[in-house]
């Protein structure tokens, strides 16, 4: 008797803690969408931000985000498909795959402030590429890299082993097999992890506040010449993210509506990183449909 | 026809009197790819550890500060007449909230588990796991931007003090933990061999006997792995923590009084100082005790998922 009581004490409990976290989590959405929504409007969007007055907008952090993610992910993915393949195929049971196995963990669990300020001593300082979009764009390589080849390797690892084995016994290389037989069925899942890792990089600051930078020069929206000093697409130029400007105009924000910029800014990112979340879940299944014909 | 076949014959011909066939350059080729990828991550990893620790030792070095000195000393007053170098107090504080966010996570995590894996399977697969990784996906501005606006004037509100502080960091950490605490012990409780489970309710042993009595005892070592990558992920945690803590640079009396953290005080501070000067350096030893600790964390998960295997 006193036992079936402690257990419907213990059932009652466990299931208030899930719907506790159900409700955090309804109630952060919400509290942010509320409060932001109602500041978000195409000018909000478009327009550069104000340092004192009111009415600023977030339209050029909007754009080094998303440039910025297009710049990190042109240097990640090769990097990180090559790494994940050598776990996954190339890598024998040896004392120096345990090696390269412990620096992925290791690497994956640095706190990203410490890549930043990695970044800020070796790729700012010495190599000289100052306070610029791609100095962020390395320092988020190395923040999303062990996180690519995890992906890789283990999509690569889901390949049914006959598959592989057909491959082979055709008589083509092992190299040829990963890319040709191996990588299109792995493809669904590496697609689905890279746009959520890709979400995670949207939404990082701590890695771009020494290597980014924190402030943005006047953009010409008109001039795509990349060497351009003022072009939106010249990868030298110092670029505050949307991430970073969350947290700068929480900081030391001067403008007189800046906790609306920030909800605004803050909601923007929310959605942007549940349309990265909904869209690898989507585009991953349509991939997966196309490429092995099964409904 | 003819030229096909005649270019096919000579294809076989080359590829004969070729001491390297097509097919092995290509193979070559890709081998080369991917150890270069893979010289790349041991190239970084090295490089970060290497830039770090010379900058970090710099000031026990030349700068005539002692380790025992920095670890253990309650002064950080680097622009005085005599500038004193003591971390104790962000030491105190990153230890405080993470450990302190763990504390919290750590149960909400298990109950989470416990209702995806052992209650109600097909409601926990569907509502709750999404809803969990959405938090993990929400970025840490984010986060931030929350507790400051919504845990902080709460807690102002509800006790004495002004709200910032050890327990608005840990509150937020807790939330930003919780989706590794929980993925972790939900992986691990969906491993477990259903047999163990079957045996004890024939015995008629009731759900929560089972729980507490053979499930977690048995599954302990996996979920301390999670905890312990919660608090790695809480200790290396920057602006979420930053935003909430209020940045002064002592032991706090409470947990409702402003104090900081390693990485806060790093945050704040690389922006405002020279790169060289003493006190840029004394900020770099801070983030090499932050290094160190990542490699303690590891370390310590290593050791657990040893003891989880067996």
């Amino acid at each position: 008797m006193k036992a079936k009581t402690v257990d419907r004490i213990a059932t009652g409990v466990i299931v208030a803690i899930a719907v506790l976290i159900l409700a955090v989590l309804a109630g952060l959405l919400g509290y942010l969408l509320v409060r932001g929504l109602r500041h978000i409007s195409f000018d909000f969007l478009t327009s550069p931000p104000q340092t004192i007055k009111a009415g600023g907008g977030i339209g050029p952090q909007l754009f080094n985000s998303l440039f910025l993610l297009v710049l990190t992910m042109i240097i990640t993915i090769p990097l990180g498909l090559g790494a994940g393949i050598y776990m996954s195929e190339y890598a024998k049971e040896n004392r120096f795959t345990a090696f390269v196995r412990l620096i992925v963990e290791v690497l994956s669990s640095f706190p990203s402030i410490v890549i930043g300020l990695f970044g800020l001593l070796v790729i700012v300082n010495r190599f000289g590429l100052g306070f610029s979009l791609l100095s962020g764009a390395l320092a988020l390589t190395v923040f999303n890299l062990p996180m690519m080849v995890r992906i890789t390797e283990q999509s690569l690892r889901s390949v049914p082993r006959e598959q592989k084995e057909a491959g082979l016994a055709l008589g083509i290389s092992r190299w040829r097999t990963i890319t040709q037989v191996m990588l299109p069925v792995a493809l669904p899942s590496i697609v689905t992890g890279t746009i959520l890792a890709a979400g995670r990089v949207f939404g990082e600051a701590a890695a771009l506040l020494f290597t980014a930078g924190m402030s943005s020069p006047r953009l010409d929206f008109t001039d795509w010449n990349p060497l351009s000093p003022t072009s939106p697409l010249n990868p030298l130029r110092p670029a505050e993210t949307l991430a970073v400007h969350i947290w700068k105009i929480n900081s030391e924000g001067l403008a007189p509506d800046a906790p609306e910029i920030a909800a605004g800014a803050s909601a923007v990112l929310v959605i942007t990183v549940l349309l990265f979340n909904l869209g690898a879940r989507w585009f991953g299944r349509l991939l997966y449909r196309k490429l092995t014909a099964s409904k | 026809m003819n030229l096909s076949y005649k270019e096919v014959k000579r294809d076989t011909a080359v590829q004969a009197s070729k001491p390297f066939p097509k097919h092995r350059i290509e193979e070559w080729r890709g081998k080369a790819y991917v150890y270069v990828c893979i010289l790349v991550l041991i190239v970084t990893i090295f490089s970060i550890v290497y830039f770090i620790a010379v900058r970090g030792l710099t000031p026990f070095v030349s700068g005539g500060v002692g380790v025992g000195e920095m670890l253990f000393g309650k002064v950080w007053d680097p622009d005085a007449e005599q500038p004193l170098y003591g971390a104790l107090p962000f030491l105190y504080g990153s230890f405080a909230t993470s450990l302190l966010a763990a504390a919290i996570a750590a149960p909400l995590g298990f109950c989470a588990a416990i209702f995806m894996t052992e209650m109600m399977p097909k409601l926990g697969r569907t509502v709750l796991q999404p809803a969990i990784e959405l938090l993990a996906g929400i970025p840490s501005v984010v986060y931030g931007f929350v507790g400051l606006s919504v845990i902080v004037p709460f807690l102002r509100h509800t006790f004495p003090g002004q709200g910032i502080g050890i327990m608005a960091g840990s509150i937020v950490l807790s939330i930003m933990i919780l989706p590794t605490v929980t993925t972790i012990a939900t992986d691990a409780l969906r491993s477990l061999p259903s047999g163990l489970k079957e045996g004890s309710y024939a015995l008629g042993a009731t759900r929560w006997q089972t729980i507490s009595r053979i499930i977690l005892p048995t599954t302990l070592p996996s979920l301390l792995t999670g905890i312990v990558l919660g608090i790695a992920r809480a200790f290396g945690e920057a602006l979420a923590v930053q935003m909430v803590i209020g940045n002064a640079p002592h032991i706090p009396d409470s947990l409702f009084e402003s104090a900081a953290t390693l990485t806060s005080i790093i945050t704040l501070s690389m922006g405002n100082t020279t790169l060289g000067s003493a006190h840029n350096n004394a900020l770099w030893s801070l983030a090499l005790i932050l290094l160190l600790m990542t490699f303690v964390f590891v370390f310590i998960v290593r050791l657990l998922e040893r003891r989880a295997k067996r």
